[in-house]
This record gives C-alpha cells, sequence and structure tokens, in this order.
C-alpha cells in the first residue's frame, strides 16, 4: 500500500530524513518509535505534504501513485489521512461543517455525489458512538477550547468518519492521561478492520499495551535503525535508546 | 443656456458650483430652497476634500471624481422589472421599495401600509412633521463637503416616519438603482424617523445594471432614532465595477433607544467611502456598529465612522471586519468622542484585517478623544494572514485550497454575520461571502 524508498528530506536547509526505507501492507500496524528529535514527526510531515519541508532524494508510493507529486488535499481524498500531534483550533468553522466540507470534497473527488444532510447525520452519530465522542463537541467551532485529550478524540473521530486507508497517528498518545489514552486506544483498536493500515508514532511504550503494532521500527538521526516485532518495544521500554545507538556506531565504524 | 455652455461636472465642482444649480429642480418651500443655498456656500468655501483634509488623508476622491466625464443626473427612467427582481434577497418576506437614482418607482414597490406608517418620497413629503423637525438638523453633515454637495444639489430620496408605537411587522428592502445612460454623478437624499417606541428592520442593497456607463452615487441618509425605538439598518453594498459610491449615514438616538447598523461591502465597485455617524442625544442608548469589506482587484473602501457620546450612560459597540483580496486597499477610521457630560460611557472598538492579497494594504486609525474620566473604551486593531497551520490541517482533510480559504473566511467574519438578525439575509450574505472565495 505504501512504500517508501530512501527518502531524504530537510527544513530550512536542515536535513532531518537521511534515507528511510519502509515498506506498509494493507491491516498492517506499524509503531514508529525514537528518541526526541530523531524525525519522527518529520516523517510525518512529509507523507501528509505539510510545505515547509522539502524531499531532497527518494520516493513516496501510494497505491501505485506518487504521493510526493500530490498536493496535501489529494493524499487525504487518495486516503492517506494524519491525526496531528498538536490539532489546530479554528474559531468559527463548526466541527460539523468542517466534517461535511471535508467529507464531500473527498466524495466529488471519487465522483461521488454529496452526502444527503440525513445520511451525513447517521454517519456522524455512528461514529461519534464507536469512538465515543462527545455530542456536544460536534456544534462548537473546530477544536476551539477542547481538553488535550478531546482534540485527540476529535482526530481519532475525523479518521473514523472519513475512513482512510492509511492512518497515521502523530503522537496522538502525548499529554493524554491514562482514561483519555484509553479511549483513543479503543477508538483505534475498533477501526483496525484488517483493510485500513497504521502506522503509529509515539515516544513512549505505554500505547503500545493498548494497541499491539505488527511491526515496531526505531527511528533515529533520520534512518531506520531497527525493526522488530512487538517486543523491541518493550526492551525499548526497559533499555532505553543508548545500546541501539551504541550498535549503529560499531556497525558504521567498521 | 445650450449644453456646450455647462462646465464639465468636475470643473464646475471646483470652479463654478453655482452652475450646477441651475440644473437641479427648485424644491417646494422657502426652507428648503435656504438650507439648498446655504449647503452650497458652504461647499463652495470648503470645497472638495483632498488629501490634506483630516478625515480624507488616505482616501483620493478627486482621482475618482475625475475618471470620468460624469453629469450632474437628477431624473430617473424607468427601470425593467427582471433588473429589479434580480435584487431579491431569496427566501425574504419583505415589503420592497424601488428607487431609481433616489426617485420612488411606486407601481414596482410594495409598500408597508396602515396606521403611523408613512413612506413615499421626499418631495412628497416635505411639510411633514419630521421632515420640517429633523431635515439637514444634523451637525455631523456640515463638516463633510460631500454631504453638503447632496445638500446643495439632490433631487429626491425616500422619507420615512414612523408614528409612536409603530412596528413594522416584516424588513423593508430598499432597492437603491443607479441607472444612466451616460456617466452620471446621482446624489439621492433621505431621511428616515422612527417616533417614541416605533421600531422597524430596513434592508438596502444597490444595483447598477450599466456596464458601459459610470454611476458615481454620492447619497445621504439621516436618521433619527427617537426615545426607545429600535432601529435594524443593513446596507449591503453589492459592487459592480461600473459604479462608484460615497455613502454618508448620519443617525441620532434618543434616550433608551437602540440602533443596530450592519455594513457589507462586497466587490467589485472600484471606489466606495462610507461616513458614518451617530450623535446620542439621549442617555441609556445602545448602539453596534458592524461592517463587513471584502475587496479584490484595485478596489478602494474606506469606511469612515464616528460615534458621539453626548450623554450619559450610553453603550456603543464597533466591529468591522476586512478581507483584502489581490491589490486592494482598506481604510478604517474610527473615532470615538466622549464629551465631559457623558459619564458611565462604554464605548468599544475593534478593526480586525486579513490581508490576503500580496499587494493588499489596510490603514486603519482609532482616534479617541475622552473628556469624561468615568468612562470605559477602548479599541483594538489587526492585520493578518490565513494561519499557514490551519490551512494545512484543512487541506489534509481533504479540504481544497479555496473551499478552505472560503471556510477560513466565513469564519474570520462569523461574529458579523451572526449578528445578523433576518435568517433568510444572513443566509443570503453567507452564500455571497462563499461565492466571492470561490472564485
Amino acid at each position: 500500500m505504501l512504500t517508501i524508498k530512501n527518502l531524504h528530506a530537510e527544513v530550512e536547509g536542515k536535513k532531518i530524513l537521511k534515507g528511510i526505507n519502509l515498506e506498509i501492507n494493507k491491516g498492517e500496524m506499524h509503531a514508529i518509535m525514537g528518541p526526541n528529535g530523531s524525525g519522527k514527526s518529520s516523517l510525518a510531515s512529509v507523507l501528509a505534504g505539510r510545505d515547509n519541508y522539502t524531499v531532497t532524494e527518494g520516493e513516496v508510493w501510494f497505491n501505485g501513485k506518487n504521493l510526493l507529486d500530490m498536493a496535501p488535499e489529494d493524499r487525504a481524498r487518495e486516503g492517506v489521512f494524519l491525526a496531528f500531534q498538536y490539532p489546530v483550533e479554528i474559531p468559527g468553522v463548526s466541527n460539523l461543517n468542517f466534517l461535511k466540507t471535508a467529507l464531500n470534497e473527498i466524495r466529488a473527488y471519487k465522483g461521488l455525489p454529496a452526502l444527503e444532510a440525513r445520511e451525513f447525520l447517521k454517519l456522524t452519530k455512528e461514529k461519534q458512538q464507536l469512538v465515543d465522542f462527545h455530542s456536544n463537541l460536534m456544534n462548537r467551532s473546530l477544536n476551539e477550547g477542547f481538553s488535550g485529550g478531546e482534540k485527540k478524540r476529535n482526530e481519532i473521530f475525523q479518521l473514523a468518519m472519513l475512513d482512510p486507508q492509511l492512518a497515521i497517528l502523530d503522537e496522538t498518545d502525548s499529554g493524554l492521561d491514562i482514561d483519555a489514552l484509553r479511549i483513543v486506544s479503543n477508538g483505534v483498536n475498533k477501526l483496525r478492520d484488517g483493510e485500513k493500515s497504521f502506522v503509529v508514532i509515539t515516544h513512549y511504550q505505554r500505547l503500545l499495551e493498548y494497541i499491539i503494532p505488527d511491526f515496531v521500527h526505531v527511528l533515529y538521526n533520520g534512518r531506520i535503525i531497527k525493526t522488530g516485532t512487538k517486543e523491541l518495544a518493550l526492551e525499548l521500554e526497559e533499555r532505553g535508546y543508548d545500546w541501539l545507538k551504541e550498535e549503529l556506531h560499531l556497525k558504521e565504524s567498521v | 443656456m445650450t449644453s456646450d455652455m455647462i462646465l464639465p461636472f468636475y470643473q464646475a465642482l471646483t470652479e463654478d458650483v453655482n452652475a450646477l444649480s441651475a440644473q437641479v429642480p427648485a424644491l417646494a418651500t422657502d426652507t428648503l430652497q435656504d438650507i439648498r443655498r446655504k449647503a452650497l456656500e458652504r461647499f463652495s468655501t470648503i470645497g472638495l476634500p483632498t488629501l490634506k483634509t483630516e478625515a480624507w488623508r488616505y482616501t483620493n476622491i478627486q482621482r475618482y471624481l475625475k475618471e470620468f466625464p460624469y453629469e450632474l443626473l437628477t431624473t430617473a427612467a424607468a427601470v425593467a422589472e427582471d433588473v429589479v427582481n434580480s435584487t431579491a434577497i431569496p427566501e425574504l418576506d419583505c415589503y420592497r421599495v424601488v428607487l431609481v437614482n433616489g426617485h420612488l418607482q411606486a407601481d414596482q414597490s410594495t409598500l408597508p401600509e396602515g396606521k403611523g406608517i408613512t413612506i413615499g418620497a421626499m418631495s412628497a413629503n416635505t411639510t411633514a412633521t419630521g421632515f420640517v423637525t429633523y431635515f439637514n438638523e444634523q451637525q455631523h453633515l456640515a463638516a463633510e463637503s460631500m454631504a453638503q454637495l447632496n445638500t446643495a444639489l439632490f433631487a429626491d430620496g425616500l422619507y420615512i416616519e414612523l408614528a409612536a408605537n409603530t412596528v413594522v411587522d416584516k424588513p423593508i428592502h430598499v432597492v437603491n438603482v443607479y441607472s444612466c445612460t451616460a456617466h452620471a454623478f446621482i446624489q439621492p437624499r433621505h431621511l428616515w424617523v422612527l417616533n417614541r417606541n416605533a421600531a422597524a428592520t430596513i434592508i438596502e442593497t444597490s444595483i447598477h445594471p450599466e456596464t458601459a456607463t459610470i454611476a458615481f452615487a454620492n447619497s445621504v441618509l439621516e436618521t433619527v432614532v427617537m426615545e426607545n425605538a429600535e432601529l435594524w439598518h443593513y446596507n449591503i453594498q453589492q459592487g459592480a465595477e461600473s459604479f462608484r459610491e460615497v455613502h454618508t449615514t448620519a443617525a441620532q438616538q434618543h434616550k433608551d433607544s437602540r440602533y443596530h447598523h450592519f455594513n457589507f461591502t462586497l466587490p467589485n465597485t472600484p471606489f466606495t467611502r462610507n461616513n458614518l455617524s451617530v450623535a446620542l442625544k439621549g442617555s441609556h442608548t445602545e448602539t453596534n456598529l458592524n461592517g463587513l469589506y471584502i475587496a479584490s482587484k484595485h478596489q478602494h473602501v474606506d469606511n469612515h465612522t464616528f460615534m458621539d457620546h453626548i450623554m450619559p450612560d450610553c453603550n456603543s459597540n464597533e466591529l468591522y471586519k476586512g478581507v483584502l483580496l489581490d491589490s486592494s486597499n482598506g481604510v478604517f477610521t474610527g473615532k470615538i468622542l466622549v464629551h465631559q457630560e457623558a459619564q458611565k460611557t462604554n464605548a468599544f472598538q475593534q478593526n480586525n484585517n486579513l490581508l490576503l492579497g500580496t499587494k493588499a494594504d489596510i490603514n486603519s486609525q482609532p482616534q479617541l478623544e475622552i473628556y469624561a474620566d468615568d468612562v470605559k473604551c477602548s479599541h483594538g486593531f489587526t492585520a493578518g494572514q490565513f494561519s499557514e497551520e490551519s490551512m494545512f490541517y484543512l487541506r489534509s482533510r481533504g479540504i481544497g485550497e479555496d473551499a478552505a480559504k472560503a471556510l477560513m473566511v466565513n469564519a474570520f467574519s462569523h461574529d458579523i454575520t451572526d449578528a445578523v438578525k433576518v435568517p433568510a439575509l444572513q443566509h443570503f450574505l453567507q452564500e455571497q461571502i462563499a461565492e466571492i472565495m470561490n472564485n
């Protein structure tokens, strides 16, 4: 579904990604871990098309299409979804109107008619229940005055509504208390349908107690330096990242 | 006098304005003729505004007056029904008043009727009590030469008087048609008087149907809101490339009255100047001035406002928001004068702008003069662009750039449109804004 080949990217002349290779297949759950500043969030930003990043080398293919050639909205319409680390507050745009616009723009791109008001409301209600999102937040301005947890839950709710093929969750767990973390994780788990693929970017292993990954990748200094299964996350929790760094330096000096 | 002896209009304005008065039909009463003569004298003395005129520092009106060879137009020819109908606001249940160049078209209008409602041509109401008492009574007009020019040379306009306790049950939609077969300078003059406890909602729109001939309107409206009366006044300036406008509204409010003024300036009129002044002549009044201007291309939009707090215990709230696209210029002036007697005044003012065009700019100047010591006054100004982060957020959800901008502009203007109390009008305005942003 997603193939990343030798991806290099920089921001304001600073090299951030230095040759990422990653293959994600249908229905898989990938976790990307790594110390601060390793390039985790940058990878998410490059995939979603944030324009302050310049790709200097490499390719990204999504269902056979060149993702890097597409505007951010077209990536979304093709089925890529980024749950933001810091969701934006937009006063004056109601959550409902925002979702309706997004959904209908995606449908128009696929040649589908706009949803009838009744269908839209039905879908909204269904997804709200699925991810446990309070209906009283629906008519408010987008994320305005939401707590940190409410914002993250709104990201998962949007994910449920827009139903992408690939969801990238950028530190969705950071800043959440344990109850909110549980709700968010439950939402994600309910959306795992064997079709959708996930990339979960996290700094902490604790998220992976709730969302069980198929693969764990360690990103360090702009590259994936180790790939393993869920056990790798536990090892990182116990041992930190230093042993990996040492391993890497040994390899490089040989 | 043959036509080739008439001085070109702009030259007459600057050299011999008296020559123009011969082109205007005489008014009905000696008093009016006298008012007109004095206004002409006053205009001759102060002359057209220049960039040295304090109130016109950022707006070069002479450039626009010289732009085309205008002729003073004081008459109106009939305008086709479909032109008038094109101005209808969908789903709005309202009365309709059609004015062509300020002249009431009774056969195309649906006027409110009933006890206490006087609505008709100015020229037919010059002996009405409200007219005799309030016509040209606003002191603020004396300082403004374009208003003096209007007083000196106007032909007709709309007179509304509501007797005490009269409430008009539906909004009155005033359709201002400016129509001309040659470039024309047109000066409607209106007076609306709401007596004690009266209430009305008046929505003004304007249309200039011809594209080949330029219409320059210099209109003056005086509104009087008497004790405990309430006026909701919406002025919707839907523009046209072939239109230019100076629009002066001078309001006065008396004890316990409420005045809500909304001004929407939309593309594409190249030049718009709105003078709005409110004199608070009684205490415990409430005033809301809301403005939204969306300008594109080389449009110049100047909103010049003056809140005159003469009496104590009055509240005024002013919010003007601007969206400046392309190479458009915005000017906002917000003067608040709090007289020494006007203790316990609350006067708030805010001007926020979105500068979206690479060559767009805004000049904004608050002018607060406060002579009372127990008051709450504030003002604020912002100019900014869309937050890139917000744009990226919307686009990352599949919303295209244009739709995202439209959402953001709607969001920016929502506190103005939300304050519109007529649902059909509110919907109409939101649609207009979305349409502008999608083009």
